[in-house]
């Protein structure tokens, strides 16, 4: 494998990260506050939808990008109301949001485009633009860090950039502000939060609706970043590859971008090389498909490193017996 | 709260529940520009009007009876299978295997071998997640979601390069010997001298859900094992007071369960499609989850929710070819479905509890 391939892996892993990222920041939020999110995939999927249908109706991406997060902040709604206010069970509501993106995206699309649930193909001012960032192309001839950055790092749209700087940013809210410390309290011990004053449902809300705007991101970036429209299914399963990042990236937002990145690494030699032929062995591309999924599993069993979920994840809090 | 009586909370929940999904889709329906009147009349038109709609209602609902009783009888013992897709999908390569192992003879020495084939893939998919859960801790939800995904991308593997035939280029098993293909129903009418449901792949695996509807019941309440399922999954704690081992639970409970998921594929693979396909399970894993909540966890309210299910995917099919509905329309009768039965059951509850309320008082 020569120098230029590499580079083109890790510019394409950087890209098919960035959707990933987003989701998993999403889950970040919402689980450390204790409430389990398996809806982020169909909330990707709505968003993708609102955001590439307005983005064609109206030829801006920003329009789109604000439908986006809107659609998903409405099944974040749904959960939140499911899961918070009437304290049903988080699971569940996951997956009824799941189903619901699904259905309803193919249902409105084929009603307001009759493409079989596709929408029309994007161009202009209605995707996203690659931006260059300052001086890559100056930088391009210094050895290592030039290529790497001209190549790697600049190019992408403006919402890769976005995920990039909400890694610290989550990790400075959660960890260094009031409200971060009493939503992380939240997920571990709502009762301590709740004899400080302080309202338990309140802080979820926020959590989860954060999770909300995060995925509307995500799946706007999908349908007007990665590709140019909106095609049934298209975020195929990356909901389920972000909450996996999140367990790989024990709930902590610095260990959910190098799990991101690695997923999407996988993603990006998957489709450069269908078949991977490591020397007499060849790995079909199944196998890098599943393999997120299968680290996750060992992960989880706790051979390598341990899970340690927030504490009261899952559990809705009931303030009086 | 008000305490609801007993059969309120069985019977009236689930159906206010789907009354509110179905309003709901009546809403979705006038908001895309259709009927929703006409969109029901072509349903039960297509799926109840006629022997052939009644056969692929009841070819449907076998399938999520199926993978109903998978997710209740986990959900007893307290544990959300969310991969009866992955175990049906895996039991379908076990039914596969056996079909195409021996020139069988006769469906009927095929048909038990089979369903051992299915429930025993079916059940080893689910033991690693249970085993996962019940030594290590890990969230059986996330495991199983996640070997939904490693199920579907194995299966892609074989089917492309190992069980495809040599010169073919679907990415699918051979045909099963002649001797394999199941008595349909509609043979088992025209026996009778009945002419019903020509050309619908409904057969005998529909009689097998039945059967394993009652022996589901028997299992949950009648047996010892059944009692220490139900005891842990109300309480983990006082089972293991009780010297139940949740370890054991657990594993069986979760065997049970992946078994009752991969016999589905006697059904879908066997007695339909005669050979394994790529995607056999088509979603039926995750109905099965609407199906055991709409059915209370109650082998009898599945059954009833199945055939409702079969319903809505006949008549969905209709809808797709009659009006301009897609039939994603039925994934949103679902989603609402799982979301007032599961999730905001409480919210129904509440919304039931003043006519109770009001009598109590009065």
């Amino acid at each position: 494998m020569d120098l230029a391939t590499l580079l083109q892996i890790l510019d394409s892993a950087t890209r098919l990260m960035a959707p990933l990222l987003l989701a998993c920041l999403a889950g970040l939020w919402s689980e450390r506050a204790g409430v389990f999110d398996i809806g982020l995939e169909g909330k990707m999927l709505i968003a993708a939808f609102a955001a590439a249908a307005v983005a064609a109706v109206t030829g801006s991406v920003w329009a789109g990008l604000a439908a986006g997060i809107g659609a998903s902040l409405a099944l974040a709604c749904v959960h939140a109301l499911a899961a918070i206010t009437f304290r049903g069970n988080q699971l569940i509501s996951g997956v009824a949001i799941n189903f619901l993106a699904s259905g309803l995206t193919v249902l409105l699309g084929q009603s307001w485009f009759g493409l079989g649930g596709r929408t029309p193909s994007l161009e202009g001012a209605a995707r996203f633009a690659p931006v260059t960032l300052p001086g890559a192309e100056a930088l391009r001839g210094v050895p290592v860090i030039g290529p790497l950055y001209a190549e790697v790092l600049s190019g992408h749209t403006p919402l890769v950039y976005l995920a990039l700087a909400l890694v610290p940013a989550t990790g400075w809210v959660l960890y260094r502000t009031r409200f971060g410390l009493r939503l992380r309290a939240v997920g571990e011990n709502p009762a301590s939060v709740d004899t400080a004053g302080v309202s338990v449902v309140r802080l979820r809300w926020a959590a989860v609706l954060i999770a909300g705007v995060l995925c509307g991101v995500a799946g706007a970036y999908l349908a007007t970043g990665l590709s140019a429209g909106f095609v049934k299914e298209m975020t195929a399963g990356r909901g389920y590859i972000a909450l996996a990042a999140l367990i790989f990236a024990n709930w902590r937002p610095w260990r959910a971008l190098g799990a991101t990145f690695l997923f999407g690494l996988m993603e990006a030699v998957a489709n450069r090389f269908p078949s991977l032929e490591l020397g007499p062995i060849t790995v079909p591309s199944m196998v890098m498909t599943a393999l997120p999924y299968i680290l996750t599993v060992i992960i989880l069993a706790g051979f390598i490193g341990r899970a340690t979920p927030p504490r009261a994840g899952g559990e809705p809090y009931v303030k009086e017996r | 709260m008000t305490r609801l009586p007993r059969w309120a909370d069985l019977v009236l929940t689930p159906l206010i529940s789907l009354v509110l999904a179905f309003g709901l889709s009546a809403l979705v329906i006038l908001a895309i520009g259709e009927s929703p009147w006409l969109a029901l009349k072509t349903m039960v038109t297509g799926a109840l009007g006629s022997s052939y709609g009644w056969g692929y209602t009841l070819y449907y609902a076998t399938n999520f009876v199926f993978t109903g009783l998978a997710v209740a009888v986990a959900y007893h013992a307290g544990l959300f299978n969310i991969g009866g897709e992955g175990q049906a999908a895996m039991g379908g390569l076990g039914v596969a295997l056996v079909c195409l192992a021996l020139p069988w003879p006769h469906w009927a020495l095929a048909l038990p071998a089979a369903m051992l084939g299915g429930a025993a893939f079916g059940a080893l998919w689910a033991l690693i997640p249970a085993w996962l859960q019940a030594k290590r801790g890990s969230h059986i939800v996330i495991t199983t979601i996640m070997f939904n995904f490693i199920a579907a991308a194995a299966l892609n593997y074989l089917l492309a390069n190992v069980l495809r035939p040599t010169g073919s280029m679907d990415p699918a098993t051979a045909r099963f010997p002649e001797g394999t293909a199941l008595p349909r129903l509609t043979d088992m009418a025209a026996a009778l001298g009945l002419d019903w449901g020509k050309a619908t792949p409904a057969n005998v695996s529909f009689l097998v859900a039945l059967a394993a509807c009652g022996l589901v019941w028997l299992l949950i309440w009648r047996t010892r094992l059944g009692y220490e399922i139900r005891a842990f999954g109300k309480s983990e704690r006082a089972a293991r007071y009780a010297g139940i081992s949740p370890a054991r639970i657990t594993v069986v409970a979760m065997l049970i369960s992946g078994g009752l998921a991969g016999l589905m594929a006697i059904n879908n693979v066997m007695g339909e499609a005669g050979r394994l396909v790529l995607n056999s399970v088509e979603g039926a894993g995750f109905i099965g989850i609407a199906v055991a909540l709409m059915g209370r966890n109650h082998p009898l309210g599945i059954l009833l929710a199945a055939l409702l299910f079969g319903f809505l995917y006949q008549g969905g099919g209709e809808l797709a070819l009659f009006t301009q509905i897609p039939r994603e329309l039925i994934v949103v009768i679902q989603a609402l479905v799982i979301l007032f039965t599961g999730a905001l059951d409480n919210m129904v509850r509440m919304l039931i509890a003043p006519l109770f309320a009001r009598r109590g008082g009065a």
